[in-house]
């Protein structure tokens, strides 16, 4: 979609303020709230695709106002509340009222150690070869889906260069709505940065994207 | 202003905000307090960019790891026991004479968790995600790092679940060095590529 987290290219945040010796946290809640969000996601309700939609579909204002990790718990609230986890009683109360879904599994601290060591690897086994090797021309799709895309605004409709063929992975645009994983190939893709941004662009600069199969069309 | 009052119980409405959602979590089962304890341990003490620190400065030493890393990062860095969450797909880029590299996520806060820990605030905020795509030089000059205006810039959107790790160039006058030593020339922005490794002192 396109939402406020499609940021490339876009202007007016002003300067990048890098922090010196900056903290992991900047409050203890947001220790808590990285915790709460692995450990929910680890209830296996829904896919990491989803959650990113579910952070990229708050309201454009409320993402731009808020810190990252204030965009995780308000897009985790919703996930909670969609899947029948928590209910807006709950919310309203600050405690549990009504009762919950059953979870799939719930992460004890003894098996945190190992559940992020292995991460949740999305490579799948694609059955089709690909359709371009490296050093093919290619053309990204010109499309403005409502669901889930990773195929940023700024890389539509251009000219680029595949440069290297990676694997077969998960499909964000379909497992994001439940509407399965359909892995697709993975293709690592770099334009000019005047095909991108054309009168002005930085002669040196070029631009990469790891674009799925379907994003991508000979040229 | 009097502190004759129980700061704990004067949250801001965010972190009250927070509380309340592990409290329900956590009365309903769903979530164990104890784990999160350990979530923010592993990466408040155990999982930063030392790691990656690590991983480049075996790069620079041992030229067979080099090419390991450039043809299969994932497995490379794995074999220094550098794995998970948000790491299970690596990709190492190099830079060159020719080439800085520098890695951006456009579209939400991808990073190498599991070699760098977890990204810093502005990696995740909107100047630096919007920007680095069509500004990496005034991007860099924020950093208080300019590049030769004949250095070539290539920036990388980690748009997909590949994980990208800037190997940066090895500093001169640091022929012999152990992998120690080198490692603490390369900070955690050398690998994102808004610095360079240090020069030695």
């Amino acid at each position: 979609m396109n939402g406020p987290q499609d940021l490339g290219g876009q202007m007016g945040f002003g300067p990048v303020a890098p922090e010196i010796d900056e903290p992991y946290f900047h409050a203890a809640w947001e220790r808590r709230a990285l915790g709460v969000t692995l450990c929910a996601g680890a209830m296996g309700a829904w896919n990491i695709d989803e959650s990113r939609h579910a952070r990229e579909s708050l309201h454009p204002a409320d993402y731009y106002a808020s810190s990252y990790y204030e965009i995780w718990i308000k897009a985790l609230e919703v996930l909670l509340k969609r899947h029948g986890f928590v209910s807006e009683r709950d919310l309203e109360a600050g405690t549990a009222v009504d009762p919950a879904a059953v979870p799939k599994r719930v992460l004890k601290a003894e098996n945190v150690p190992a559940v992020l060591a292995t991460g949740g690897p999305c490579d799948r086994p694609v059955a089709q070869p690909a359709r371009f090797k490296a050093g093919d021309p290619v053309r990204t799709k010109n499309f403005n889906p409502t669901g889930h895309t990773r195929l940023p605004r700024y890389a539509r409709g251009k000219h680029g260069t595949v440069e290297a063929v990676r694997d077969g992975f998960v499909f964000p645009d379909s497992n994001a709505h439940g509407q399965g994983e359909n892995p697709q190939w993975v293709y690592t893709v770099v334009f000019e940065g005047s095909e991108i941004w054309g009168e002005g662009a930085d002669p040196t600069l070029s631009v990469s994207i790891d674009a799925w199969e379907s994003y991508l069309e000979p040229a | 202003m009097s502190h004759d009052h129980d700061h704990d119980n004067e949250l801001d409405p965010f972190a009250a905000r927070v509380r309340a959602l592990e409290t329900i979590l956590t009365r309903k089962g769903l979530i164990d307090p104890a784990a999160i304890d350990v979530i923010v341990d592993t990466y408040e003490t155990r999982i930063g960019p030392r790691n990656g620190a690590k991983v480049v400065a075996k790069a620079w030493s041992d030229p067979a790891y080099a090419d390991w890393l450039r043809r299969d990062a994932t497995a490379a860095i794995e074999s220094l026991s550098y794995t998970g969450r948000q790491g299970e797909h690596m990709q190492a880029v190099f830079n060159t004479e020719d080439t800085h590299n520098l890695v951006v996520c456009t579209l939400c806060s991808c990073y190498p968790w599991s070699v760098l820990g977890l990204p810093p605030v502005w990696y995740k905020a909107p100047p630096y995600r919007s920007r680095a795509v069509i500004d990496p030089r005034g991007v860099l000059e924020e950093f208080g790092l300019t590049l030769p205006t004949t250095k070539k810039i290539r920036v990388w959107d980690s748009t997909a679940e590949l994980r990208y790790l800037v190997v940066p160039m090895r500093p001169d006058g640091t022929e012999g060095w152990s992998e120690e030593r080198l490692a603490d020339l390369v900070s955690r922005d050398a690998m994102i590529g808004t610095a360079l490794a240090r020069q030695p002192a």
